[in-house]
């Protein structure tokens, strides 16, 4: 499983990456979690708000920073 | 995300929290307005004449009452705006033609939640939709000039129709803007990856499926987050003002841009477009200016300068936009600027 934070380093972006880490301990994941901060990779991704959070290539949550909870479960469906 | 993870869940309950919360703010709302005559006047005895007292008076009042508007609008704003997303007005003007494009796309600029951050990657997301770029800047303009915080302090300091005449004017300058930018075939001064760029995948609408929870959770964040990013500049704004409002005399401002100074709009825009603050922080210097004998046409434009152009978005369109289109989008946008200035002030009342 590969995950992608989209954004450029904002507040909003850091709290998605520590919410999404909290998330997969919780699950006893090992993922890499990958950060795009290029404009034209953000962009090509369709979404149009950061922060974006995007696993195996399918973007999950954008425009918003979900709980670590949230997160949880998202995971759990993507798997 | 903490206080947001204990909301009630079920549907009555939180209509109920939601008609407490209103309460409790009408209420703080309503004692702001005594508060503090009672408390500095009568409680601590000093003298209502003094331009100190004034000044202080000024400073706690604005803060609260600033404080209180920007909670309440942003929260039901954010919360009317969650049902449409920048994906759905992308969706909605991907391939059409200028001129109706740009009005949908300055309309749509008005209700769809953005950030100035998000600019670029709106810009792209647009142009690989297929947006035409005049449309495209229609867009950007009428954002960030439309912002519900500019509009909801407007409404509470101003009223509700000098609110709607600024964001008719928003509109205006924005579709006249993209337009005029859009006959100026200014493709050859885009960056040219933002062509390259392809979409990949099907892009998902996050305005979809929400829960009315979400969408509550998601205003108290907003609040939060813009709250916390902006009080400096709040608490400047509102120190700077009331200092103006204490110590410096009107005719100080009406010798610079009063009523009968003609290059009043002009100046108002010079200083306006090099300031950058975001439109709470710039809020009580406009109430104070105002107050001060400024006619609303300058104050607006002042206004709208500071926060339609401001320089971080510019730095940022600059990943996107070569120097002469951003030269050019800064000129079209601050001319606009400067005729609804003059609008204004010619069918606008003198101040009272």
């Amino acid at each position: 499983m590969i995950i992608k934070i989209l954004g450029h380093g904002c507040a909003n972006c850091q709290r998605l990456e520590a919410n999404t880490k909290q998330a997969l301990s919780s699950l006893g994941l090992a993922a890499e979690v990958v950060k795009v901060a290029d404009d034209a990779d953000i962009a090509s991704y369709g979404i149009m708000r950061t922060p974006g959070l995007v696993v195996d290539e399918q973007v999950l949550v954008s425009g918003r920073v979900p709980g670590a909870e949230e997160i949880t479960a998202l995971l759990s469906a993507a798997r | 995300m903490a206080l947001t993870e204990h909301l009630p869940s079920t549907g009555r309950r939180l209509g109920l929290w939601l008609v407490a919360a209103a309460g409790l703010w009408a209420l703080a709302y309503w004692v702001n307005g005594w508060l503090w005559d009672a408390l500095l006047h009568r409680g601590l005895g000093m003298d209502p004449d003094a331009r100190l007292t004034e000044a202080i008076h000024f400073f706690c009042y604005d803060t609260v009452k600033i404080a209180l508007l920007l909670t309440g609008i942003i929260f039901v704003v954010t919360v009317l705006r969650s049902f449409m997303s920048v994906e759905r007005t992308r969706a909605i003007l991907g391939g059409r033609r200028e001129g109706v494009g740009n009005v949908l796309a300055a309309g749509l600029g008005v209700i769809t939640p953005f950030c100035s951050c998000s600019a670029v990657p709106a810009f792209i997301g647009f142009v690989a939709a297929g947006v035409p770029i005049g449309v495209t800047l229609s867009f950007l303009i009428a954002s960030p000039l439309a912002n519900e915080i500019a509009i909801g302090l407007l409404w509470g300091l101003f009223g509700w129709r000098i609110a709607l005449l600024y964001v008719a004017a928003g509109v205006v300058i924005a579709i006249v803007a993209g337009w005029i930018l859009g006959r100026m075939r200014v493709q050859r001064w885009v960056e040219p990856f933002v062509f390259e760029t392809t979409l990949r995948g099907q892009p998902i609408d996050p305005a979809r499926g929400l829960s009315l929870d979400q969408r509550v959770a998601i205003g108290i964040e907003e609040v939060g987050s813009i709250l916390r990013r902006i009080w400096p500049y709040l608490l400047v704004g509102i120190g700077l003002g009331a200092v103006i409002h204490g110590w410096v005399p009107t005719e100080f401002f009406t010798a610079h841009a009063g009523p009968d100074n003609p290059f009043g709009v002009l100046v108002a825009v010079a200083l306006g477009v090099p300031l950058y603050s975001n439109a709470a922080g710039i809020m009580p210097l406009v109430e104070v200016l105002y107050s001060k004998g400024i006619p609303i046409g300058t104050v607006l434009a002042f206004m709208m300068s500071v926060v339609a152009l401001s320089l971080p978005e510019m730095i940022l369109l600059r990943r996107v936009l070569k120097p002469q289109l951003l030269a050019a989008f800064i000129a079209v946008v601050a001319a606009g600027i400067v005729a609804v200035g003059y609008l204004f002030n010619a069918v606008a009342p003198a101040p009272g």
